[in-house]
């Protein structure tokens, strides 16, 4: 990525009177970049968000855009478009003309307004309804018509606070793809606030993950996945078996239904240290005999099963009631005894696992 | 509506009862109508004939012209300054939030709930204190302080069908404050904003108590009409009647379509 990020957070707090809604957040954003803010509702996302955009002012911290601090900067003076998850269209005005606003308040006389509000319908696909009324169109169109609004002043970022939440699920992969091949080819910067997981790793080229105001991880959809930083985001993404005791000292972590064997990174944690490790549910296997010692297994009885495409993930319980997860495609499953109330072993390689910080 | 369970007798029975109240608000009404179309002198069956002398009569009286003259005067002012007042605390009430904001919605809501004679009464102590009683200007002034609430209701109505982020949208794409009230707020709440100023139009045009404590020679229509039934009993007072009546169905309905119509304008979310 380049050196010098076109947004930077530095200590950025913000507070709703007693309410933190964002907790000393530090962040650059890169130059063409789509990057992902994910969290659930409440995590300061949007608040984020909203502060960039102009219509929130931090309470603490500075904000940079290409470099010059905009904290004090009124969102009008500010080339921030953002896209609303209402979408925020204007119902007494015309798909054109709605396209046009941000250049008609820009001052931009109307011949050239209306050639490249036209340009922009073109490209979003959307010329034969530049009559319409907002009313009268789909879900769909409107939010072709959110993004000609606010890419027509052509921006060096866009913000878009969860703009596909109001869609179907198939228009949902649609516009996905429309905005990523969007962001490829015009090389701007798109922060995208969500709490879809789905969104966020099949679109962003980095995703931020937030809770209650502060960022628990920072990395690409796989780093993310394959090694969650906190318990928080192992728990978030839901894709993890975690394994939470005490560490004896020796590399081995004793849980309430066993003892494992620690990951051998050479950061074996103190004894009696609370630990937490965690590992994939695809890493997870499946046995109805005790498995090797090359393996760390805990005994589960299946609580149920759920189709996920060419796999399916089995859920179970295990003896202290806490949930275990494996994932595993169909032929793998053929061959197991898979009905709820069914004891079996849930194994894994003690390399596959790491550990999470609890914070 | 599913009045599938409902029984014919009581669906009858309801019916009859609505018709029986429209007819006993609206008799009196029709029957000052027909009587302003009577040759009688006297409001008594059997009728007349069918004559429009008493039309000529009171469109010949210099009398009548200078009443609806103020009428129109001081309604036409009331109606703009009491909309801009009204959609000003609407707007107000819309997008701050401060101390005591209830009380001052409270306030703003306050002048029709007061008995108009105790209203007119004060107005006419205070206004003649500062020495601006019985001139078109204490009319106007007593009648925007009663309008004012109405066209704020009004406004408050539409604006709480407006999605709160269209305002913050207008900033985001480059509008200042006075760009996003003037393209999008005023743009949004037009229906609203007419609908206003034909209620509050119609709302002067009919008051009568404060206008009779404060017009002094500068009576409105409404005043007049006093005048001609304190003097003589007057077919004239019928026409009079009819016309002040017809004038605000017109404003009302002319409203009632504005504002229904933006209701149903309202995108639907989806």
């Amino acid at each position: 990525m380049q050196s010098e990020p076109l947004v930077t957070f530095n200590g950025v707090i913000k507070k709703f009177g007693a309410f933190v809604a964002v907790q000393k957040l530090d962040l650059e954003i890169h130059k063409g970049e789509f990057l992902a803010i994910m969290g659930s509702s409440g995590c300061g996302k949007t608040t984020t968000l909203r502060m960039l955009a102009g219509l929130d002012a931090p309470t603490e911290g500075e904000i940079r855009l290409s470099g010059k601090p905009i904290n004090d900067l009124p969102t009008w003076q500010r080339d921030t478009p953002m896209v609303w998850q209402s979408l925020a269209l204007f119902p007494f005005l015309n798909v054109i003309e709605n396209v046009e606003f941000a250049l008609k308040m820009r001052g931009v006389g109307a011949k050239e307004r209306r050639t490249r509000a036209e340009n922009w319908l073109e490209r979003m696909q959307i010329s034969e309804f530049a009559t319409r009324n907002i009313a009268q169109l789909s879900g769909g169109q409107r939010q072709r018509v959110a993004l000609a609004r606010s890419l027509v002043v052509e921006p060096e970022i866009l913000l878009l606070d969860e703009p596909l939440s109001a869609l179907d699920a198939h228009l949902k992969v649609r516009m996905q793809s429309v905005l990523q091949g969007l962001q490829r080819e015009l090389g701007i910067t798109f922060v995208y606030v969500t709490h879809s997981q789905s969104e966020a790793f099949s679109m962003a080229d980095r995703v931020v993950i937030m809770s209650k105001g502060i960022v628990e991880q920072v990395g690409t959809a796989q780093e993310i996945y394959r090694a969650p930083k906190t318990r928080f985001v192992a728990e978030f993404l839901g894709s993890s078996n975690i394994f939470s005791g005490k560490s004896d000292g020796n590399g081995m972590l004793a849980t309430p239904v066993g003892k494992f064997r620690l990951p051998q990174d050479g950061t074996s944690p103190q004894k009696g240290r609370s630990t937490t490790m965690v590992v994939l549910d695809t890493r997870s296997h499946l046995s109805v005999e005790e498995p090797g010692s090359e393996f760390d297994f805990v005994h589960a009885k299946i609580i149920g099963e759920e189709f996920t495409g060419a796999t399916a993930t089995i859920y179970l319980e295990a003896e202290d009631g806490s949930e275990l997860r494996v994932q595993k495609d169909h032929d793998t499953l053929a061959a197991l005894p898979i009905d709820v109330g069914q004891p079996l072993y849930v194994s894994w390689r003690p390399n596959e696992t790491h550990l999470v910080s609890d914070a | 509506m599913n009045d599938f369970n409902r029984s014919r007798f009581i669906e009858i029975g309801l019916r009859f009862y609505v018709v029986l109240s429209f007819a006993f608000v609206f008799a009196p009404i029709a029957a000052s109508f027909i009587f302003s179309f009577n040759s009688d002198r006297f409001p008594s069956i059997p009728l007349g004939a069918f004559s429009t002398e008493w039309y000529r009569a009171v469109a010949n009286d210099p009398l009548v012209w200078d009443g609806l003259g103020n009428t129109l005067f001081v309604g036409i002012i009331v109606s703009v300054v009491s909309t801009a007042l009204g959609f000003g605390a609407a707007y107000t009430d819309f997008r701050y939030r401060f101390f005591g904001k209830p009380v001052y919605m409270a306030l703003a809501l306050l002048p029709p709930t007061i008995p108009v004679v105790i209203l007119g009464l004060a107005m006419l102590a205070y206004l003649s204190r500062i020495n601006l009683s019985g001139q078109s200007v204490s009319v106007i002034i007593a009648h925007i302080v009663i309008c004012s609430p109405f066209a704020m209701a009004i406004s408050r109505l539409r604006l709480s069908q407006m999605d709160p982020d269209l305002e913050a949208a207008a900033w985001n794409l480059g509008a200042s404050e006075w760009a996003a009230m003037r393209y999008v707020i005023v743009p949004f709440c037009l229906p609203a904003i007419f609908g206003a100023l034909f209620i509050t139009m119609a709302v002067s045009f009919d008051e009568f108590a404060i206008a009779w404590f404060v017009s002094g020679l500068n009576e409105t229509l409404p005043v007049k009409v006093l005048g001609f039934l304190q003097g003589q009993v007057s077919p004239r007072i019928n026409v009079i009647g009819t016309f002040v009546f017809v004038t605000s169905m017109t404003l009302v309905i002319i409203a009632q379509i504005l504002l229904t119509r933006q209701t149903r304008e309202t995108p639907a979310k989806d």
